[in-house]
């Protein structure tokens, strides 16, 4: 089984610098990129049917293809690799940045050169400070051997790189709070249209790509579309870094075929569930996703599959509930989270979570009434998609409701029994 | 700009809509009532509240529809929407119910209550029952300084507040801080806002987070107000007011939109400036002396009356001095009282000069005056010689928005609906359109200027030439003109002529001709050589123009009438009649002083004491724009009409019904006596042809709809049988007002009246200042009927108006002298905001502005003291003394120094004039000595 993503990752150790990342092949995949044209590189990632590893799955080709390109193109353009990964229960991007920063950057430059950019920024979470220190060493690195800066490796193509740390808010991922942050301003989103490809970073046309998303592109350039395709178990193109966390024997992040099952994951890879814990349910792919049961186990881990099964793939690093944990408890702690990172910006965001998170912690409590299981379901509606401003509601609302559906019991007996069974 | 029809359906019938403007502004605009926050037709979309959800369907087969923001939707062909779909109904209501989580419930005590756009919304979308069982959440308020109450507990954080005072008025003290449910909107510390338009938060709060704190001081529900249509005194831009009366005192000032003058906002010194109104300064009473020695005393109308016929009878000759802060009718009134040959304009030679001169400009040359709603459409813009940041506050509003046509163009290309805020602004990235300030010092808009320039008047009149001379040849050239200020010249000349609606904009701020005369090349310059220019000129009172248009001398050519070969001033048996008019702010103290000392009697028609007064004989006390009607000409030539508001209490009367009177002892009525407003005005539009057009500023006082007049007195006014009812049980009737189509009552017609005669903005189910919607034709545009006002002045299609040739020689500097120059304060500058206690908290304090370099050489360090010695304009050897903190400014060319325009203790200078400055010895701080 090929694991490109994470080939040259040795977790404890230090990354390859430039000389090793070279010497494993690194950087040949820039070079025959820059003999290709834009075109054709955006090809190939079409082909390769690469979707973003960001959560949406958005087909990253198509994402590119809306920026305007030739000689009446605006200038300068940028490429934003989102680090910003502070979905609750995911840290496959971290492994990457950590492990082998100067894949992510291979990727960043030819995928800059594919839409013609001009500067590019890594938007990097506060917290990853290990990250930022590798990446400064990396783009150094790169900058002294001619691969970033003025005429990358003598061709015309030049592209500047910064690393920019944030100040640390869930909000910052959402592509387009991240450019207002960026621009220096209150990260709240913006409305689309405009899409950031027309009028992104200070009105220029600018792409945000995710860090799993850009590593792959060196790859898919390498080894061509087919070999991409062949690499993964279900339409979606390659592999993906699969998460687990929570009571079972192994938590951890593997990278495997996309379209692995939920169910070789869980028990093959994590081990199962630790003894004396029961599986319960799982959030899929982070906190912003629709719990699952067992009933899917066998569901294959990629985007259509878990829309099907009425969840999201998300970033594919699943959380764990088993029988030793409240499930009121697990969402009136995650609801907490979005409603503590909300940025204030649309009513049903700022004020509907809050009164979730209300109401889950009165619940918590014992101090819950019927009523207040219906003003649940009802939020879990009314934060629909279309409905407020960005995704972050509607991520919300998606363990919520899945969670009044799969554990109605649980919800109803801290009703009637005026307390928290859990406690 | 062009717009298409298009046709929505709207619960599936079809209605014509402006394709691509926004759904919400659209179906309000069809009389829908579709709830919404965050949207404002000044400030555009958003899609922050949620509020204006409505079903959105593919066509006619589709049944479930998605829910979309009716404000951030553009209206195309054949779109279907439903406002009543239940789903989109319950969204609502479910916006509203997290809206009012935190939300106190402390309408009784809350000063929005009544006229609280929340309460409208809430009762629009049906949330009556409270759900949430939790805390709310509470907040600290600041002290934002004398004109703006805070209470945050109350915000919905619709971001209106921000959005209004940073992306539209350019303030940056005020933002939107902390993030999920407590975004805190306020200063980063308790202080004054900084913004000049800060009281426009009373308005554009949906509640009531920020309220007027003045009318705190007095406060009264909107329903108990008095209202009637009126128009500011502030300024000469004549922004279209409402104020508020109940038991005989004014309590506050609304906007009253006229989308071809100020449309949803007004400045700081205009809404609050009112509490002159109520001061202490008032004259409320009669009061006469026989001889000069003895004090004024109160005696009753009649009794003034009667002595001033003895007065008059005596056949001394009467001239009369008119005034610019009065209205056409009163100054019409004085000047048949004295005849033409006998009334002086209330302006010193040198404003009056420079008045004729531009009036002149305006009636033989080819550029127009705009309106500001004109002003804002300008996409280049050079503002000569004036800040009117300061002199002419709403324009400087309108410049913000001006400077934002260019970049906008940007996102018109990229098919960016103009109204889809945020997203224009990130593709315009705060970027300025031509904007060229060229000034005595540095202004409040040169955040947004393309570029600058700063120097003495002559300077700036020389660049104004030599853009003109860039623009045109046969405009005359500058001599030795320093080459950077010719390469600016052409920068400006450049941009003017590429630009589609070039603007100059000039004023009498800095007391110059030659810049005037400037600006009038520049503007015509670009008429000639095929660019249609619009010409503004900024101006010190509200009908500057409406009495320089009677084309009177100016005062002090009656002080030279009487002036003998030897100085002494011999006026035998010269009756003085004073109108509205204090002439120790407009000329010089001791000539003042020596024209009245000769005048055999003095009498004064004014409402608000100053130094004249106290000399007066005779004083009759006169109402003030708030007890009076009458007509404004503003500085775009536009007459409008103001209404009676309250009757005022005891003998204050019109000035031309005192006038009036007099004429009728006097046995000087032409012909029958005026017995209301529009025989005045009939009189005066026979007279003075010119302001013939004024007839027509609003309906006159037989004007009835359905055979009725319009209340001033809402339909919920209360206590009516009972608010006098200490003095007497009995219900006094209301006074008659013969004057104006309107009554001091609740009784009278009920709907919508024509736009000059809108007492209030009110509708059913709209409480608020929002109610606007409801008697626009097309919401955010002009009122329905058009907006009111009348014009005087049009330009003459290329008149072959000869360029102006005297361009004044270059700045010099003078050893041991300075130029001093008027540095003009929205707060001080304007003699009866000060008397408001809001304003005069902040009014602008003595000080003399010198350039860093010309302080230091001076030994002085900034907030030393100097004395500034100003020679007397008549050449004789004692000037006047002056004692006052210095303050650095950097950007003030050296050789001239700058005071503050009119303030309290500095009034009364005539500036620019040539003064002395030293270093004062001991550190006492003070004001102003005497001579």
């Amino acid at each position: 089984m090929e694991t490109p993503l994470t080939r040259n990752i040795s977790p404890g150790k230090n990354p390859p610098d430039l000389a090793r990342y070279e010497k494993a092949g690194g950087y040949a995949a820039l070079r025959k990129a820059l003999r290709m044209s834009p075109d054709d590189i955006m090809e190939e990632v079409k082909e390769a049917n690469l979707r973003g590893r960001g959560g949406a799955g958005f087909p990253t080709a198509k994402k590119w293809s809306f920026v305007p390109m030739g000689e009446n193109a605006p200038h300068p353009k940028y490429l934003i690799c989102n680090a910003d990964e502070m979905e609750p229960g995911t840290f496959k991007d971290r492994l990457l940045l950590e492990g082998d920063p100067h894949q992510l950057l291979e990727g960043m430059i030819i995928s800059g050169y594919a839409i013609q950019a001009d500067i590019g920024y890594i938007f990097l979470r506060w917290a990853y400070k290990l990250a930022a220190e590798r990446l400064e060493r990396a783009i150094g690195e790169a900058y002294r051997q001619g691969y970033l800066g003025r005429n990358i490796l003598g061709t015309e193509y030049s592209l500047e790189l910064h690393l920019h740390v944030s100040a640390g808010r869930y909000m910052c991922g959402e592509e387009t709070a991240l450019l207002n942050a960026l621009e220096g301003k209150r990260a709240n989103p913006r409305a689309k249209p405009p899409y950031p490809q027309v009028s992104g970073l200070w009105g220029k046309p600018t792409v945000v790509n995710n860090v799993e998303t850009l590593c792959n592109v060196s790859h898919i350039v390498n080894h061509g579309s087919g070999w991409f395709k062949s690499l993964s178990r279900s339409g979606d193109g390659g592999t993906k870094l699969y998460g687990v966390s929570g009571r079972v024997k192994k938590p951890g992040l593997w990278e495997l075929p996309m379209g692995t099952p939920i169910r070789e994951i869980l028990e093959g890879h994590a081990g199962g569930m630790r003894d004396g814990y029961r599986f319960r349910g799982l959030l899929p792919g982070g906190a912003s996703t629709d719990f699952l049961i067992a009933d899917h186990f066998d569901t294959a881990m990629d985007f259509d599959s878990m829309q099907a099964a009425g969840s999201r793939l998300g970033t594919g690093t699943m959380i764990i509930l088993d029988d030793r944990t409240c499930p009121v408890g697990m969402l009136r702690n995650l609801e907490h989270f979005f409603a503590q990172e909300s940025c204030g910006w649309c009513t049903p965001c700022w004020s509907g979570l809050s009164w979730i998170e209300q109401i889950l912690q009165d619940l918590e409590e014992g101090e819950g009434l019927s009523s207040d299981l219906e003003r649940l379901q009802a939020h879990a509606r009314l934060l629909g998609p279309g409905h407020t401003f960005c995704a972050l509601a509607p991520g919300a609302a998606e363990p919520l409701q899945s969670g009044l559906k799969y554990f109605r019991d649980d919800f109803e007996r801290h009703v009637h029994e005026k307390r928290c069974p859990w406690r | 700009m062009e717009m298409k029809v298009a046709t929505v359906h709207i619960e599936n019938r079809p209605y014509p809509v402006k394709e691509d403007e926004n759904l919400l502004q659209q179906c309000l605009s069809l009389g829908f009532d579709l709830p919404y926050f965050c949207w404002h037709p000044a400030l555009g979309s958003v899609g922050a509240c949620r509020q204006c959800a409505i079903k959105q369907f593919k066509d006619e087969e589709d049944k479930r529809g998605k829910i979309v923001m009716a404000c951030m939707t553009p209206a195309k062909d054949g779109a279907r929407i439903s406002i009543d779909d239940p789903e989109a109904r319950e969204f609502r209501a479910s916006v509203i119910e997290w809206l009012m989580v935190n939300h106190p419930h402390d309408c009784p005590v809350c000063d929005e209550g009544g006229e609280c756009h929340l309460q409208d919304m809430t009762v629009m979308t049906g949330h009556t029952y409270r759900r949430y069982r939790g805390r709310k959440r509470t907040f600290y308020n600041q002290d934002l300084g004398p004109l703006v109450n805070h209470e945050m507990n109350r915000c919905i954080q619709c971001y209106r507040c921000t959005r209004f005072y940073r992306d539209y008025a350019g303030g940056r003290d005020l933002e939107a801080l902390a993030l999920r449910n407590q975004v805190y909107f306020g200063r980063h510390q308790d202080g004054t806002l900084e913004s000049e338009f800060s009281g426009n938060l009373v308005e554009v709060c949906p509640t009531g987070v920020f309220t007027d704190k003045t009318l705190k001081q007095h406060y009264t529900r909107k329903w108990d107000f008095q209202t009637a249509p009126s128009v500011c005194v502030h300024c000469a831009l004549g922004c279209n007011t409402i104020p508020g009366e109940r038991y005989g005192m004014l309590r506050r000032i609304r906007n009253r939109f006229n989308g071809a003058v100020n449309g949803y906002f007004l400045c700081d010194r205009g809404r609050y400036g009112y509490d002159f109104v109520n001061s202490g300064h008032r004259i409320r009473q009669p009061a006469l002396r026989k001889n000069r020695q003895a004090q004024l005393h109160a005696v009753t109308g009649s009794e003034a009356l009667q002595y001033l016929a003895e007065l008059l009878s005596t056949g001394s000759e009467i001239i009369g001095i008119g005034s610019p802060r009065a209205s056409v009718e009163a100054n019409f009134a004085l000047r048949t009282l004295v005849g033409p040959g006998r009334f002086y304009a209330g302006v010193s030679e040198r404003d009056g000069r420079l008045l004729a001169s531009l009036l002149d400009i305006l009636k033989r040359g080819p550029a127009r005056s705009p309106s500001l709603h004109e002003v804002e459409l300008a996409d280049a813009v050079l503002v000569l010689g004036e800040d009117v940041s300061n002199s002419a506050p709403r324009l400087a509003l309108a410049l913000r928005q001006s400077v934002r046509r260019q970049p906008r163009e940007i996102a018109g290309k990229m098919h960016i609906p103009h109204w889809d805020d945020h997203a224009v602004r990130e593709v315009t990235q705060g970027e300025s359109g031509p904007l060229f300030i060229a000034t005595l010092a540095g202004t409040r808009l040169d955040d947004i200027a393309t570029q600058t320039f700063r120097g003495a008047p002559d300077d700036l009149a020389r660049l104004g030439f030599a853009v003109a001379h860039a623009l045109d040849p046969h405009a005359p050239p500058v001599p030795d003109l320093p080459d950077e200020a010719g390469k600016l010249a052409h920068a400006i000349a450049e941009a003017l002529k590429t630009a589609e609606h070039p603007l100059v904009i000039s004023g009498t701020g800095c007391g110059n001709a030659g810049v005037i005369e400037a600006a009038a090349n520049v503007a015509w310059a670009l008429c000639h050589t095929g660019h249609p220019a619009a010409l503004c000129f900024a101006l010190d009172e509200c009908n500057s123009l409406g009495a320089a248009m009677m084309e009177a001398p100016s005062f002090e050519s009656a002080f030279g009438a009487g002036q003998g070969v030897d100085g002494n001033v011999e006026m035998p048996a010269t009756t003085v009649i004073l109108l509205e008019n204090d002439l120790d702010r407009r000329a010089d103290t001791m000539a003042v002083d020596r024209f009245l000392t000769a005048a055999q009697h003095i009498i004064v028609i004014d409402h608000t004491v100053h130094q004249g007064s106290a000399r007066a004989d005779v004083v009759l006390p006169a109402s003030t724009f708030a007890e009076a009607d009458g007509t404004l000409v503003n500085n775009e030539g536009r007459a409008q009409r103001f209404f009676q508001v309250f009757v005022p209490q005891g003998d204050i009367r019109e000035s031309w019904r005192w006038v009036q009177d007099i004429m009728t002892l006097a046995g000087r009525n032409k012909g029958a006596p005026w017995l209301n407003l529009d025989h005045v005005m009939a009189a005066c539009a026979r007279d003075i042809p010119e302001l013939e057009p004024i007839l027509s500023a609003a309906p006159g006082s037989g004007f009835r709809m359905e055979g009725q007049k319009i209340p001033r007195e809402p339909h919920r006014y209360s206590g009516r049988t009972a608010m006098s009812a200490n003095a007497s049980v009995h219900e006094p009737e209301p006074p008659d007002d013969p004057d104006a189509p309107f009554s001091f009552s609740m009784e009278g017609y009920s709907g919508r009246p024509p736009p000059a005669l809108i007492p209030r903005f009110w509708a059913p189910g709209w409480n608020s200042v929002q109610a606007v919607n409801k008697f626009q034709d097309e919401v955010g545009g002009q009122l329905a009927g058009g907006d009111p006002g009348v014009r005087l002045i049009e330009p003459q299609s290329d008149s072959g108006v000869d360029y102006f040739r005297n361009v004044p020689p270059a700045f010099s500097r003078r050893a041991g002298e300075w130029l001093v120059v008027p540095l003009h304060h929205i707060f001080g500058s304007e003699a009866l905001s000060v008397l408001a206690p809001a304003i005069a908290e902040l009014a602008a304090k003595p000080y003399l502005a010198l350039n860093p370099k010309d302080a230091a050489e001076l030994g002085l360090a900034a907030e030393a003291s100097v004395l500034l010695q100003l020679g007397r304009n008549d050449g004789a050897d004692r000037g006047m003394d002056y004692e006052i903190p210095v303050q650095l400014r950097a950007e003030l060319r050296r050789g001239m120094a700058g005071l503050p325009a009119g303030i309290p203790g500095l009034a009364g200078i005539m500036l620019p004039a040539w003064g002395r400055v030293a270093k004062k010895k001991s550190t006492r701080m003070g004001e102003g000595t005497a001579p």
